[in-house]
């Protein structure tokens, strides 16, 4: 398989990735190179494995629902580029 | 005070009064203000801080607190969270980023009385193998300044290497402890997955990344591991057990049976590093261990499956940065533009890759073709590497199959830079723990010989590590001087 140039476009979309028409033909490259190297996975036979996310055989995790002490809200907002009366700032996302 | 010490050495004499947190500190801190410039290995260090942590524990030692680790500095990663301390991932879409927390490694720590010392280079977000993509430039090796130090935890690596700091932590997802501690000729331990926590890790591939100790010796690694490892209730993947306490007076090689599998051990190395590494293993052997030949068949696909699943997860977990809640932030029209350019322009071109690729293996049409099928081929390798540990008690290969390359030699071949992780990846895809421990030299530069043990087989990997150490020629310094 490989990627055309109208894949990759499409897949910087999902990725909210703004890339310049040089990037992305250099990333055209670069991600077929990395498919011809996946190739070789094709030629395993892997019909009857199941599919592994995680190397534990975890369990649902559950915690009791203990009242603590949260993060104070000047703290969580003090990384943010623009924040205002205790809120994230953020451009208009719908317009009137 | 001389410095080429072992931080176990350092943190005896200071409990028994030989030598003050502050003057360890101060000795460190001429090292790094004489050094760092050469080596790249910091991005942030702060002598004042370092010097105010060491006189917090010299008045613990004074209450009579019992500190395991008193006065031993140790740097941290970059991609670690410490409280009032920029955490950067070697980023620009983190520059400035002040952690409102502690990473739950960093807190344990403080309290076994370590002192954070400085936050180290890295691959940008840990994505590369040699500290090249750190926004801020490369770190170098001790051992030839033209070299890279391996990644992604080069910084710490060099650290540790250079005598900068007497021990660091590392995080580790597809080798980046093992591999840089290779290439440096010191010690890298990624434990069993899910026995240090991942709190306050900033997450890449989350079902593969563990931070573990770097350090000059096997029992250096193990006392920090000591204090670092054990349940947290903050990590939903924190494995129910106590911390790592291997017991190194029990060490020994004797009838301890390696397995050698033929993948790793072949024509994919090195000539120079293939020949230190088998008069390593008659050395082992003189000293009693049974070296059996075994095959992995699975182990040639293991870059593929690696770097179809931690771009996958890394996809993921990379959206969080979109310049709204922390780093800084780049201006569009609407909030989709935004979010866009900001990441466009922030992030470099490695983690452009894997992000583009994470993504298109798991988009419509491809889920099954690429990622399913990873898991799949994940599971079999587990599954391999399961039988052989079930009659062995570690599996013994090169860490890396090449020493330590020209910074730039590889640059240009992103592949070529991938495949030197064909060593390392197969302990992250089972969880297993492995270690990487100086074994000899290839035209004047470290190889790393690592040990792969089971899950929850910790303790006596680093046992069989230690006596490994002990049976193996020291290697020396670097010349860095």
């Amino acid at each position: 398989m490989s990627i055309s140039l109208e894949e990759v476009r499409h897949t910087a979309k999902l990725a909210r990735l703004e890339l310049s028409e040089e990037e992305m033909v250099a990333l055209q490259g670069e991600l077929n190179a990395l498919l011809g190297l996946f190739s070789e996975l094709e030629a395993m036979d892997l019909a009857d494995m199941e599919a592994q996310s995680h190397a534990l055989s975890l369990q649902n995790v559950w915690s009791e629902d203990i009242p603590a002490a949260p993060l104070e809200r000047s703290e969580a907002l003090r990384n943010s580029a623009l924040a205002r009366a205790g809120l994230f700032v953020v451009p208009t996302i719908i317009e009137d | 005070m001389p410095i080429a010490r072992s931080a176990s050495e350092l943190a005896g004499d200071v409990r028994s009064g030989l030598i003050s947190p502050t003057e360890v500190a101060s000795a460190y801190i001429e090292r790094v203000e004489r050094f760092n410039g050469l080596l790249g290995a910091f991005l942030w260090f702060d002598p004042d801080a370092a010097l105010a942590e060491a006189r917090q524990v010299e008045s613990r030692l004074a209450r009579g607190e019992d500190l395991p680790l008193a006065g031993v500095p140790i740097a941290v990663k970059d991609n670690i969270s410490t409280r009032g301390i920029p955490t950067t991932c070697a980023s620009r879409i983190l520059e400035g980023y002040v952690p409102p927390y502690d990473a739950t490694v960093v807190e344990r720590l403080r309290l076994a009385g370590a002192i954070v010392f400085g936050k180290t280079n890295l691959d940008e977000f840990a994505m590369g193998g040699s500290t090249e993509t750190s926004a801020f430039g490369p770190s170098r090796n001790p051992w030839d300044l033209e070299r890279s130090p391996g990644g992604s935890s080069g910084g710490s690596a060099a650290a540790v290497a250079g005598l900068l700091s007497p021990a660091a932590l590392g995080s580790d997802t597809g080798g980046s402890i093992r591999m840089p501690a290779a290439l440096c000729g010191i010690v890298g331990f990624k434990p069993t997955y899910g026995r240090c926590s991942r709190y306050g890790l900033v997450a890449f591939g989350s079902s593969l990344d563990q931070i573990g100790p770097m350090a000059l010796t096997v029992e250096d690694a193990g006392r920090i591991a000591a204090a670092i490892t054990g349940h947290d209730p903050r990590d939903g993947t924190s494995l129910d057990a106590p911390p790592i306490q291997p017991a190194f007076e029990r060490a020994s090689l004797r009838g301890k049976r390696l397995a050698l599998p033929r993948e790793l051990s072949g024509e994919a190395l090195h000539p120079a590093v293939r020949s230190a590494f088998l008069q390593a293993l008659d050395t082992l052997r003189a000293e009693g261990a049974e070296v059996e030949e075994v095959s992995l068949p699975s182990v040639r696909l293991a870059v593929s499956m690696y770097y179809i699943l931690a771009p996958a997860e890394a996809s993921s977990n990379l959206a969080r940065f979109d310049g709204i809640r922390f780093g800084p932030r780049e201006g569009g029209a609407g909030h989709v533009e935004a979010v866009e350019r900001t990441r466009g322009r922030l992030f470099g071109h490695e983690v452009k890759t894997r992000i583009m690729i994470g993504t298109y293996v798991l988009s419509a049409g491809y889920y099954e073709a690429y990622y399913t099928k990873a898991q799949q081929a994940r599971a079999i390798l587990r599954e391999e590497f399961r039988r052989v540990l079930q009659r062995c008690d570690a599996v013994v290969s090169p860490s890396v199959p090449v020493p330590a390359f020209r910074i730039g030699e590889l640059s240009g071949d992103p592949v070529a830079l991938k495949m030197l992780d064909l060593c390392t990846i197969p302990a992250n895809m089972g969880g297993f723990c492995a270690i990487s421990i100086p074994c000899g030299l290839a035209e004047g530069l470290p190889v790393g010989l690592q040990l792969l043990g089971p899950p929850m087989g910790d303790e006596a990997l680093l046992e069989t590590a230690h006596a490994a150490e002990r049976a193996l020629p020291p290697i020396g310094l670097p010349p860095l001087n």
